[in-house]
């Protein structure tokens, strides 16, 4: 009975995040690459991704902070980061970053350091949001136990 | 694009394709290994263009290459040409986030043989797959 209210609530939770648009079609198909031999593939994927853009996003703060912006730097950082994005299906963040790209083309600063700060609180959502979904998971799957023969029971 | 369910690139076909995939982002280079892996491929993975054309010079030759465009040292562009100067037949699909026309035009025009914008799915690898066995038939006929 618990094990099935779980599920029903980790599915809730996985589809909240398609009815809020956080996460799109591309999510599916990384989950489509978890299989018995890579079973938390996605989580290692995801893991990967919010360790690189935590830094990223940090070297393109100060970076737009100073007073002689390397706009070409910035750019190149953000699309990287738009194509990571895009790969695991951060669909939010992702359009948030071609909004901040096209601001800064257009010389437009404030807009786009405005654009900059939704782009961080989009992506701290969707960290705090995947967080607990995992860690659902994992009450999912419960403590492995391997199977052991008992001993005296091997035959030939 | 409709495709069926993997109907045309089956794990057994595709096992003695070789593959390699070239970009300088780590978690690109760990999705696209995969992706390749669920149809039965084993990818060789390299971080930038020069070590895509470093390998060919050495001998080692490949069915299939998934290159990034934009790349330190060598990028996808040079990488290309490179290649293709060097008489490269493989079949060279670029994967980039540079999605405008004119960007992908301009990578096209340095040899690829298609183009897609990031990010990476499972219908474009099964188009790929099947345009490769379709070049094998061709090859096989004539």
């Amino acid at each position: 009975m618990e094990s099935s209210h779980l599920r029903q609530q980790i599915a809730a939770m996985r589809q909240s995040f398609f009815d809020e648009e956080i996460l799109d079609g591309q999510f599916c198909q990384l989950e489509r690459l978890e299989n018995r031999g890579n079973p938390n593939f996605v989580e290692e994927v995801l893991t990967m991704y919010f360790r690189d853009s935590t830094t990223l996003l940090q070297t393109v703060e100060q970076e737009i902070e100073t007073d002689t912006i390397d706009l070409a730097k910035v750019d190149m950082m953000l699309h990287k980061f738009k194509g990571s994005s895009a790969s695991i299906g951060a669909n939010k963040v992702r359009n948030n970053i071609t909004k901040t790209r096209q601001l800064l083309e257009e010389g437009n600063l404030e807009g786009a350091k405005l654009a900059f700060r939704e782009l961080r609180m989009e992506h701290d959502n969707l960290r705090a949001k995947l967080e607990p979904y995992f860690q659902q998971q994992l009450r999912q799957v419960g403590p492995v136990e391997t199977a052991t023969r008992p001993k005296g029971s091997d035959h030939a | 694009m409709v495709l069926g369910n993997d109907a045309s690139s089956s794990s057994l076909s595709n096992k003695n394709l070789s593959v390699l995939v070239v970009d300088d982002d780590p978690l690109i280079r760990m999705l696209h290994d995969n992706y390749l892996k669920h149809f039965g491929l084993k990818p060789l993975v390299v971080e930038n263009g020069k070590e895509a054309v470093d390998l060919f010079q050495l001998g080692t030759s490949f069915d299939l290459i998934l290159m990034d465009k934009e790349m330190p040292i060598m990028n996808g562009v040079e990488a290309t040409k490179a290649l293709r100067d060097m008489g490269a037949t493989s079949m060279i699909v670029g994967v980039t986030s540079r999605g405008s026309p004119s960007e992908m035009q301009a990578f096209m025009e340095a040899g690829l043989d298609f183009c897609f914008e990031k990010p990476l799915t499972f219908d474009m690898i099964d188009f790929i797959l099947k345009e490769l066995n379709v070049n094998d038939d061709d090859d096989t006929n004539n």
